[in-house]
């Protein structure tokens, strides 16, 4: 237990620290190098055991498949070629493929961040009716398989389209329908890690620096900004990482010329089946993600540095003045950018070929796959069944590895531990195409023959799901006061009996929520499931892709049907998962601060 | 009579610091002593030592004479009363009351009666439904103290038991404390950075200094004999100067001072508590000027300047309200040789 707590640096008042503010008499630091006898070795023990689960889960279904692939490409004729290296790099489309991946994810990234700062504020900062909802709301894209966002912007940007029709003017052809899906995409992501910290800073520090002279400008750019330039950072980082991987997006929007490394990687594979390219992109792809992720640990870290916190609920007020054209404008980029492009969705598929009704909804129960475009094996209906199913399994085995990750990396960190908390981020960032063709080649002999399982889908998915649950859990664990567990040992509990007694009702709520992230993810993923769904039980996305990917009125309207179906599972699944666990017995809400990216 | 509590040459190292230094102090059953020191002394790391939350570097810890070394928190049947409660936020006032005995297996037809009873003890009767965020910070106090007392521990700790109450509070819940533990017939180890707090409170003081114990004795021991300057400082005590003693007497730049029969002869510390320095009619005595005056309540503490020796320490002294000199006046000061103390150096 004695390792638990955090390690604060001996200040000049010795480790004890002021008596009388905060109790940390009795939290004396242990630096790793002195701590007890005894207590170092079990603790170690312990991380290891909390550790065992994850790394084995990542060694057989991640580094073992996307390995194997990556060799595949390289290692031809019996010998390793690593000149394909020069060869792919030193091919003009190729450079062209990375530039554009590079810049359309810049681009995103300072895009999301203007449009997504100040509706972090609003967030944090002003009280008004409606702001829970709402800030539900804004996370239903994120949460969104991208093949429903790409569907949504095609149907308000494209051909025959909200705009088209309403205003004359296309974009689904311009690079401009790919950014602002991204801003759609990633608003969540800002408003919910920068605004997540902005809520509970201290405004007294901010008034302090008022008090000494300070305009309210100057403020602002003094105290708040530095305190959170960190979470901006972290923030901008994810938003990269998201968009310089994007796929679906680029897949629906993108057209032929457009193409991220991501697409690149599936169209090298899957349609050229040139695996050595596929290899090298992947490879590069590696290294660019574990760069960014680098980036992001060390913010989070900085992140994590000494800040006055307190109850987000107590820092929240009322806008005044200049604060309600604020409120009035952050509302108005929600609705055009987030309500406006599902709501078109929607209205696109009741807009059936006889007028409003529910048409398409019918069409999707039959397998005749509408005339014009073959049959389907299955209903696109029964495809919803088939997703719920995957979802629920991989949410479970998400939610077995990652609290468990989360809990040994709650456990104090060093540098190893810094460099697993990364190494689960790494599927975030990795072709997804890559994982699920490895899956292919890798998971098809004993003793891991899981070629005809159903099991196949759910790992993957899984896979995506992990890093959600513990950037969900992680800061919940980590705020844990470790002196009320110390409180249950004297108290007679033992260590697991604390942990169940103490610890388990403190972060349900964030066990919730990881749930209903893991799950919504799991739902949309589609890079990898595209691979191995098997044709007779394809998941939900998927079937919108075949859908989107036929010719003709009916089966344009079904996918958007379609699409509305996954976009309503997806959100209610989270919003119930949230909602559940946000009230406690008594009824009052939990302080525990709810993890974010 | 054997210790219920034997601490042996606890030690604990933080880095190249030594939190515990080698403490020996042993707790006689339905004793209460109180662990008195600044911050950074090393107390609240000895609670945790004694509860098995910090483990020892060297030396050890024995409850009714077993070793505890590796005898795991939730097995050493003490009992914890943390600074800042730690009271359990999800659980309401019985659900924390309870907890101790749950742990225990006792049977819930011997818990609820045992919660309300404790809750009774503590003045809080009928207050086991209430959210424990609903409490004032007495209560909080109130109800970690029923949830450390639930499972009858062996030896009750208590880490700053009324740090964080306003003084009145403080004043009064001190007085029931000790008659609670009184009538339990609890053994108590209690630390405490507050004077008054330890006097009221304890059979027995133990001052600490940096990991180390400086003195250790009755309330009125340490209050009359403080054995260190150090002492004598924490205790508020400030009136010390240099000093040479011979043949009775201690010479200062005060003057001649009055000393026990039997002070070794030499240089020395002198202290003199503030009841010891008599005011008197200016040209009697040492001639002094009031520098300031302080009003307490019915009392007024003076600091004095003795006149023509700048660099003489300043003189403490207390006066009733009617008869306190205003600042500037000139008094002459003589001493009571009963509150003269001549410190170890």
């Amino acid at each position: 237990m004695d390792v638990d707590r955090p390690v604060v640096p001996a200040g000049p008042e010795g480790p004890e620290g002021p008596e009388g503010r905060d109790g940390s008499d009795g939290s004396a630091p242990a630096p790793a190098s002195v701590r007890g006898r005894g207590g170092r070795g079990r603790a170690t023990g312990v991380r290891l055991a909390l550790m065992a689960l994850p790394l084995a889960f990542f060694a057989v279904f991640f580094a073992y498949p996307v390995g194997a692939i990556v060799a595949r490409g390289l290692h031809q004729g019996g010998r390793w070629r690593f000149g394909a290296v020069g060869d792919v790099l030193g091919d003009p489309s190729i450079r062209h493929v990375l530039w554009f991946t590079c810049w359309q994810a810049a681009a995103s990234t300072a895009l999301t961040l203007a449009v997504g700062l100040p509706g972090a504020y609003v967030f944090a900062r002003l009280e008004f009716p409606g702001k829970r909802l709402l800030r539900a709301v804004v996370t239903v894209p994120f949460v969104l398989p991208t093949v429903v966002a790409g569907s949504a912007f095609l149907a308000l940007l494209g051909r025959g389209g909200f705009t088209d029709s309403l205003l004359g003017f296309r974009l689904d052809t311009s690079v401009w329908a790919i950014l602002v899906a991204h801003v759609f995409f990633n608003y969540a992501v800002v408003v919910r890690t920068v605004g997540g910290l902005w809520a509970q800073l201290d405004p007294r520090q901010e008034e302090a620096a008022r008090m000494l002279g300070a305009g309210r400008l100057a403020a602002w750019r003094r105290v708040t900004l530095p305190a959170l330039a960190p979470s901006v950072a972290a923030a901008a980082l994810m938003v990269f990482l998201f968009t310089f991987t994007s796929f679906g997006v680029i897949q629906i929007l993108g057209g032929p010329t457009r193409s991220t490394l991501e697409v690149e990687i599936y169209r090298q594979t899957a349609e050229l089946l040139d695996l050595p390219t596929a290899a090298v992109l992947t490879l590069l792809q590696f290294v660019a993600v574990a760069v960014i992720l680098g980036v992001h640990a060390w913010t989070v870290r900085r992140r994590e540095s000494a800040l006055r916190l307190v109850d987000a609920a107590r820092t929240a007020h009322r806008p005044r003045g200049g604060e309600r054209a604020l409120l009035a404008g952050v509302l108005a980029v929600v609705a055009l950018l987030i309500l406006l492009p599902l709501g078109v969705l929607v209205a696109r598929s009741f807009d059936g070929p006889n007028g409003y009704g529910l048409a398409f909804y019918r069409a999707l129960a039959s397998t005749d796959g509408s005339g014009d475009g073959g049959t389907f094996l299955v209903s696109p209906l029964e495809t919803v069944w088939n997703s719920l199913r995957y979802a629920a399994v991989a949410t479970v085995i998400a939610l077995a590895v990652g609290a468990l990750a989360a809990a040994a990396l709650a456990r104090r960190a060093g540098r190893v531990m810094r460099g697993f908390d990364a190494l689960l981020m790494l599927p975030l960032g990795t072709s997804a195409v890559t994982v699920g063709f490895g899956f292919l080649i890798t998971l098809d002999k004993p003793p891991l023959d899981l070629r005809d399982s159903w099991l196949l889908v759910p790992l993957a998915q899984a896979l995506v799901g992990v890093p959600f649950v513990v950037r969900v859990m992680l800061p919940v664990l980590r705020a844990v006061d470790a002196r009320l567990r110390e409180a249950a040992a004297v108290l007679g509990a033992s260590p697991l009996r604390a942990w169940r007694e103490v610890e388990l009702p403190m972060v349900a709520r964030a066990v919730g929520i990881a749930a209903g992230f893991a799950f919504a993810v799991s739902l949309g993923e589609f890079g990898a499931t595209v691979f191995i769904a098997r044709p007779d039980s394809p998941t939900l996305p998927v079937a919108v892709a075949r859908l989107l990917g036929r010719a003709g009125e009916m089966n344009y309207g079904q996918a958007m049907a379609l699409s509305t179906i996954l976009m309503v599972v997806c959100a209610a699944s989270l919003l119930i998962l949230e909602t559940a666990w946000q009230r406690r017995p008594d009824g009052r809400r939990t302080t525990v601060p709810t993890g974010e990216f | 009579m054997t210790a219920l509590l034997r601490i042996e040459a606890a030690t604990v190292r933080f880095g190249d610091r030594a939190a515990l230094d080698g403490v020996d102090l042993d707790v006689t059953a339905h004793e209460t002593v109180c662990v008195l020191g600044p911050s950074g002394s090393g107390k609240s790391t000895l609670l945790r030592a004694v509860a098995g939350l910090q483990p020892l570097d060297a030396g050890r810890v024995l409850l009714d004479g077993a070793d505890q070394a590796g005898t795991p928190p939730h097995r050493r049947g003490v009992g914890l009363m943390f600074q800042d409660h730690q009271l359990f936020p999800q659980r309401d006032v019985g659900g924390n009351v309870a907890f101790g005995p749950r742990m225990h297996k006792m049977p819930r037809e011997r818990r609820d009666p045992r919660v309300a009873e404790l809750l009774d003890l503590v003045g809080l009767p009928g207050a086991a439904h209430r959210a424990v965020s609903t409490l004032s910070g007495g209560e909080q106090q109130r109800v970690a103290l029923a949830r450390a007392l639930a499972p009858e521990p062996r030896l009750l700790m208590l880490d700053e038991p009324l740090g964080q109450l306003d003084r009145s509070l403080r004043e009064r819940l001190v007085v029931e404390l000790r008659q609670l533990f009184g009538r339990l017939g609890t053994t108590v180890l209690a630390v405490t950075h507050d004077q008054g707090e330890a006097f009221a409170l304890a059979d027995r003081v133990v001052v600490m200094r940096g990991g180390t114990i400086a003195q250790s004795g009755t309330p009125l021991a340490v209050w009359q004999h403080p054995a260190s300057e150090f002492v004598a400082r924490f205790l508020g005590f400030d009136t010390i100067a240099d000093g040479v003693v011979s043949g009775g007497v201690a010479v200062t730049a005060w003057g001649k001072l009055p000393v026990p029969d039997g002070t070794p002869e030499g240089p020395a510390r002198v202290l003199v508590r503030p009841p010891g320095v008599l005011l008197g009619p200016a040209d009697e005595g040492l001639p002094c000027e009031v520098r300031a005056r302080t009003f307490r309540g019915g009392r007024v503490a003076l600091v004095l300047g003795v006149t023509g020796a700048e660099r003489a320490p300043a003189l403490e002294a207390e006066s009733t309200l009617r008869d306190a000199p205003a600042e500037g006046d000139r008094v002459g000061v003589t001493f009571d040789p009963g509150e003269v103390v001549v410190l170890d150096r």
